[in-house]
């Protein structure tokens, strides 16, 4: 170790971690963002377009749970406040205030950004378990206020959300159009969870999950990196919260509800912790489970313990952890 | 003026409930290291083995008092046996996620079941009726309700802090490991602790089952707001979590009285305010 510690806030570049981009970099981690981009593309000709979109949110959703849990080891019990007050702010500014798309989304954003700031500020102060029970907590808290608010019309939710026309030309009313439209932020928010995952800053979280007091020993001030990670980590669940709000023209009390909370720690596990490709395929998972139960009427909640309990116990590494074991590549 | 002392009844005997489940917690997470997401799911479970007893076997209250948090204990010891031990050596996280997903599990069941509205159970006969103090008029079955779960965990704190077989919990609290090489069966004493411990979070149950209906989502309400009331108190004393689930409870009543649009979200308030002010909460020690 060198005598001068490195200056908090700016990484050396020669703290980042060597990555796996070699040769395997090409052959895997690029196939898989072609391989989806691809698949994505065409699903919509053989499965239901709006089934898709869901999906996509919430999987971008589980991507942006993902950068705590798998990057920093932070169990957030609480992102549902994210994508919940995004999918409420930008609903209300799209249907009250007549904003275009574009900025009703961003104007959800920008709420998730804010709450993102000062639950990360209060929920970074403990470690571990104390972290999820605080994060549980918070978002207890803005569900409550979320029912009692009158803009957000209590259990009825914002309904009859307009999608509106796109940069003023763009009509998302048309299905596929909208579809073109999510796919879009969808891709825009994976690939910039993998830029900075795969960045100096990313390594950095990485070293923090690893052993956080061997990273604060080597200079780094982990508390705020922590809280940048958080941040980005509330922004992102928000766009996702934002993009559903306007596919589904509906903001509800089920987007802020810990049920919600939990349902994206289990797409994130059956994907895979860590893993940056894991929570798209754990969403597709847990929103078909979930459209397939609620077909054959309830257990929906019983079928996800039961997942939530096997997973735990047999299959921690998930569904990309184990396949990325088979083919010996990243996933 | 009455209105007040009743909501402040009613807050003290919710701050009961926190206590007896905030203590179990503790306890569990003292030995285990352990935060087990069920307990509000097995305090719901206490409440409907008791509305069973009484529906299906015709069993009264004073028996189910004992004999659903005798059940509960057992499921509980079931479930450390067969579940949570396996977990013990890897990161403490999964064993939240585990006992989440059981916790979904029994959830949803009563849910399928029974719906999602509360089903009615009666006060017993000699509990009925209310107690006129000038003040204020007390339900007798509250003033019961308080007295006993005070001294239950009055009692939970004497066993831990007072007994030898407290001290044998502690010590394997501190340092498992040499509590087991001076021959105490730690293991053995693990899955006992979880039993009671997940026994007391029953009998709260079986208390809260004649006050407010028996329901499937009494679980998840009051677990969200016990870990709130974990953080404050920290899980360093047992009489810290005693005094703590009280506090928050009348709290909360007095909330009720104020400005009662507040009163459910004033104990994640005071979450946020403990974490500003004393991050390690107010009997926790330092990190």
């Amino acid at each position: 170790m060198t005598a001068t510690p490195a200056p908090t806030g700016t990484p050396p570049r020669a703290a980042a971690t060597p990555l796996p981009r070699t040769s395997g970099f090409w052959q895997s981690e690029y196939l898989v963002f072609a391989v989806m981009t691809g698949l994505l593309v065409i699903a919509p000709l053989i499965a239901y377009p709006v089934f898709l979109m869901k999906c996509m949110c919430l999987a971008l959703f589980a991507c942006a749970f993902n950068l705590l849990i798998g990057y920093v080891g932070l169990l957030s019990f609480g992102h549902a406040m994210f994508l919940g007050s995004a999918a409420y702010a930008s609903a209300h500014a799209a249907k009250v205030w007549g904003l275009w798309p574009e900025l009703a989304i961003l104007f959800g954003v920008a709420v998730a950004t804010v709450l993102g700031l000062v639950v990360g500020w209060l929920a970074i102060r403990r470690q571990g378990i104390y972290f999820a029970m605080i994060t549980l907590g918070l978002a207890q808290m803005i569900y409550f206020l979320c029912l009692q608010a009158t803009f957000t019309h209590g259990e009825d939710g914002i309904q009859a959300v307009p999608r509106g026309t796109l940069f003023g030309f763009i009509d998302l009313g048309d299905t596929m159009v909208m579809y073109g439209f999510v796919l879009g932020v969808f891709l825009l928010g994976f690939l910039i969870i993998y830029r900075v995952i795969h960045s100096p800053f990313g390594a950095v979280l990485t070293a923090i999950r690893e052993n956080e007091v061997r990273a604060t020993s080597l200079g780094y001030n982990t508390d705020h990196y922590k809280l940048i990670a958080f941040v980005l980590s509330a922004a992102l669940a928000g766009l996702a919260g934002a993009t559903k709000a306007l596919v589904f023209q509906l903001a509800s009390l089920t987007d802020v509800h810990w049920t919600t909370s939990g349902e994206v720690i289990l797409m994130t596990l059956i994907g895979g912790l860590g893993r940056f490709s894991g929570p798209v395929v754990g969403a597709f998972v847990v929103v078909g489970i979930e459209t397939y139960f609620a077909r054959i009427g309830g257990g929906v909640i019983v079928a996800q313990g039961v997942v939530f309990v096997l997973c735990v116990l047999l299959f921690r590494e998930g569904i990309i952890g184990k396949l990325s074991a088979a083919l010996k590549r990243p996933l | 003026m009455s209105g007040l002392f009743s909501q402040m009844v009613l807050g003290l005997i919710n701050g009961a409930f926190y206590a007896l489940l905030s203590l179990g917690l503790a306890i569990i997470f003292g030995l285990l290291g352990v935060i087990n997401f069920a307990h509000g799911a097995l305090y719901m479970l206490g409440a409907f083995v008791s509305w069973g007893l009484l529906h299906y076997a015709g069993i009264g209250y004073w028996p189910a008092l004992v004999i659903s948090p005798l059940v509960v204990g057992l499921f509980g010891i079931v479930l450390e046996r067969t579940l949570l031990q396996r977990l013990y050596r890897i990161d403490p996280l999964y064993n939240l996620l585990l006992t989440f997903g059981v916790a979904l599990i029994l959830q949803g069941l009563f849910l399928n079941r029974f719906g999602s509205s509360g089903q009615p159970y009666a006060i017993p006969e000699i509990l009925r009726g209310a107690k006129n103090l000038g003040f204020m008029v007390l339900p007798i079955y509250r003033a019961w309700a308080m007295v006993v779960s005070l001294v239950v965990c009055l009692g939970t704190w004497f066993v831990t802090e007072r007994t030898k077989l407290g001290s044998y919990l502690r010590a394997a609290t501190e340092n498992p490991a040499l509590v087991q090489a001076f021959g105490v069966n730690v293991p053995r004493m693990v899955t006992v602790t979880y039993g009671l411990s997940v026994a007391l979070a029953a009998f709260a149950g079986v208390l809260a089952a004649p006050i407010y209906q028996v329901s499937p989502t009494m679980g998840s309400d009051i677990i969200v707001v016990v870990f709130a009331v974990v953080v404050i108190g920290g899980m360093g004393s047992i009489m810290g979590s005693i005094v703590t689930g009280f506090a928050l409870g009348l709290v909360e009543g007095l909330t009720k009285v104020v400005y009662p649009p507040a009163s459910n979200t004033v104990v994640f308030a005071m979450m946020a305010l403990v974490l500003l002010v004393r991050p390690a909460g107010l009997f926790g020690k330092a990190p």
